[in-house]
């Protein structure tokens, strides 16, 4: 068991992401209470008490967010939750929106009503199918049972929501650019300042949560912040959903509390690494995070992977971060130019094409790699890509080419030898897969 | 396109008023789920309808990847080559699925069935390889899987 549950603290069964269900389970009785009793700012001082950070990624606190927008200021507000899920190795929101969409929009809605937003969407990404699917038959739920459109359950409170579907764009989850999509442009990222909580959708003051974020809020209203404190760590409090895939031999969704421990996560809750071979890496928040090694030596403290703790505080000591919460387990035996080569393809293929650092950046970089791996690897090639990568770092709007580079330059800090070899003897230090097949080493 | 205003109306009940720049997304989704692709005359309409600029439609036509301008084969085929798909076998996939319908992806066949695609992360990592079939995911594939996917999609 991996602690205590704020999501996923119920049993999956084929109707257990109904409203039907839901309801049985107490939901929407807090959004009840909160409306009848609270004020908005009552909201928003509970969900800034409660300390919880955001789940996609950046961990900036929510309620802070929320406290750059006034409720009374008589302009139109929005409220979007981010349900763009693209990073590499990240599939968590969509056990959310799969398997219990009606604690994310009875989250929407309290937070809403906290932030005076009339107009809510849930920007999911385009190709969701089944939790597309399981999102939007709720909230025709929702509507036919009176919890959005006017007059909420008496209060004077109208709110609506809008399913808005992405058409396959990674840099759209980031939010300036998830804004640009819904006003129908292409998603460029835009520069702040302004935030987007002074100007955002159609410059109107708007906060983009992520869905696990948003997904809190209804327990935390229901509970209070003080017993949402007393999970997870002083620094991190909550839970975390980490999605884990790769070689492990039970990749899936769980819900872990924060301050649990890295070993007992892969080795006990996840089955340990397929085949019984050692573990080589972990990418532990989604592939812009920065690599760790089994045993690195390459920080101050040399430590053991599998001493660390799941929260933000332990990942940002050994310089990366809990990011997405996308974890990926890389076994013993995996060639990591051939890794990066996929990593890079990806971000290649993702870049908006905006900022010239990062549209040139990433294709140079990609070019490289896929050069490497034809066997014509020159030896300035290595330092090449860290040059590449530092040079895009801060001079870019988004963060894309910043997280690019820094997962780049990880990988290169800790397998230096692995690309030496590659280029010296034109082939790879292993068999050149990323896959782990049963038997002899890596087929 | 214009068979389908009635539809777009009924989207703008739930969306901000006066701001319908807003639906250039749903509308050209849903465009291309009716004819398979966004045909000129779709653009023409789309910019008389919404009232915006020809060279916005345009501009996020050639944006977004699943947004295309020409027919496809009947099955789309897109196999994700992602770390976490590839950590669990996607090239092998990718490359099975090539010789068995005989082409290469980005390629349609001849009889115009199947298209077969290379795709970035599909957000189904825990359950990789994935396979989209237009759009539905098929999930935790394997060769055999596939060659029985494959089988059912001709036969249908």
């Amino acid at each position: 068991m991996t602690g205590r549950k704020v999501i996923m603290n119920f049993e999956v069964t084929p109707t257990s992401h109904t409203l039907e269900s839901y309801l049985a389970r107490g939901g929407y009785k807090t959004l009840e209470k909160v409306l009848k009793e609270l004020k908005p700012e009552d909201v928003t001082n509970e969900i800034v008490a409660c300390g919880v950070q955001g789940r996609g990624g950046a961990a900036f606190p929510a309620g802070r967010k929320w406290q750059v927008v006034n409720p009374h200021d008589g302009q139109p507000h929005f409220l979007i939750a981010n349900a763009d899920e693209g990073e590499p190795g990240t599939f968590k929101d969509r056990w959310v929106l799969e398997h219990t969409p009606h604690t994310l929009l009875e989250s929407m809605l309290i937070a809403a009503y906290a932030l005076a937003a009339r107009n809510t969407f849930v920007y999911i990404r385009g190709e969701f199918d089944q939790p597309y699917r399981r999102l939007a038959a709720a909230v025709e739920e929702a509507y036919a049972a009176g919890f959005f459109g006017e007059n909420i359950l008496g209060s004077g409170f109208s709110c609506d929501v809008y399913v808005f579907r992405g058409a396959g764009a990674y840099v759209c989850g980031e939010a300036s650019s998830l804004l640009a999509s819904i006003e129908g442009t292409r998603g460029y990222p835009r520069n702040r300042p302004p935030r987007l909580t002074v100007k955002g959708l159609y410059q109107y003051p708007t906060v983009v949560n992520n869905v696990e974020t948003l997904s809190n809020l209804a327990w935390v209203m229901a509970h209070g912040a003080e017993e949402y404190r007393k999970i997870g760590t002083k620094t991190s409090p909550g839970t975390r959903l980490i999605s884990i895939s790769g070689h492990v031999r039970r990749p899936g969704v769980y819900e872990v509390e924060m301050g649990y421990s890295w070993a007992k996560f892969l080795h006990e809750d996840c089955g340990g690494i397929l085949y019984e071979r050692g573990l080589k890496a972990v990418i532990p928040g989604g592939i812009s995070s920065q690599i760790l090694t089994a045993r690195d030596a390459k920080v101050l403290t040399a430590y053991d992977v599998e001493s660390l703790t799941l929260d933000h505080d332990a990942l940002w000591n050994v310089g990366s971060s809990l990011g997405s919460g996308g974890m990926i387990v890389i076994a013993e035996g995996t060639c990591m130019v051939s890794l990066l080569r996929v990593m890079l393809r990806f971000y290649h293929h993702e870049s908006c094409g905006q900022c010239t650092p990062c549209r040139e950046g990433m294709g140079w970089a990609h070019r490289i790699l896929d050069r490497i791996c034809a066997g014509q690897g020159r030896p300035e090639d290595i330092d090449r890509l860290v040059h590449i990568s530092k040079f895009n770092d801060g001079t870019t709007i988004c963060g894309l080419g910043d997280a690019a580079g820094y997962a780049t330059v990880a990988i290169i800090d800790h397998f230096r030898d692995e690309f030496e070899y590659f280029i010296e003897n034109k082939r790879s230090k292993y068999d050149g897969r990323l896959e782990c097949l049963p038997g002899g080493a890596h087929g | 396109m214009r068979h389908l205003i009635p539809e777009f109306e009924k989207l703008k009940e739930r969306l901000p008023k006066g701001l319908d720049s807003t639906l250039v997304l749903p509308c050209l989704r849903r465009i291309q789920e009716d004819r398979g692709y966004i045909a000129d005359e779709d653009i023409d309409g789309l910019v008389e309808y919404l009232d915006v600029p020809r060279i916005q439609i345009e501009e996020v036509l050639t944006f977004y990847s699943m947004l295309r301008r020409k027919p496809i084969g009947r099955f789309h085929l897109q196999v994700c080559h992602n770390v976490s798909c590839t950590m669990r076998g996607a090239e092998r996939m990718i490359d099975s699925l090539s010789r068995r319908l005989g082409v290469q992806p980005g390629q349609t066949t001849p009889d115009g069935r199947f298209t077969l695609s290379r795709v970035e992360c599909l957000g189904s990592c825990g359950t990789a390889p994935v396979v989209m079939v237009n759009e539905r995911y098929h999930e935790l594939q394997s060769e055999e899987s596939l060659e029985q996917l494959v089988a059912e999609l001709e036969r249908s």
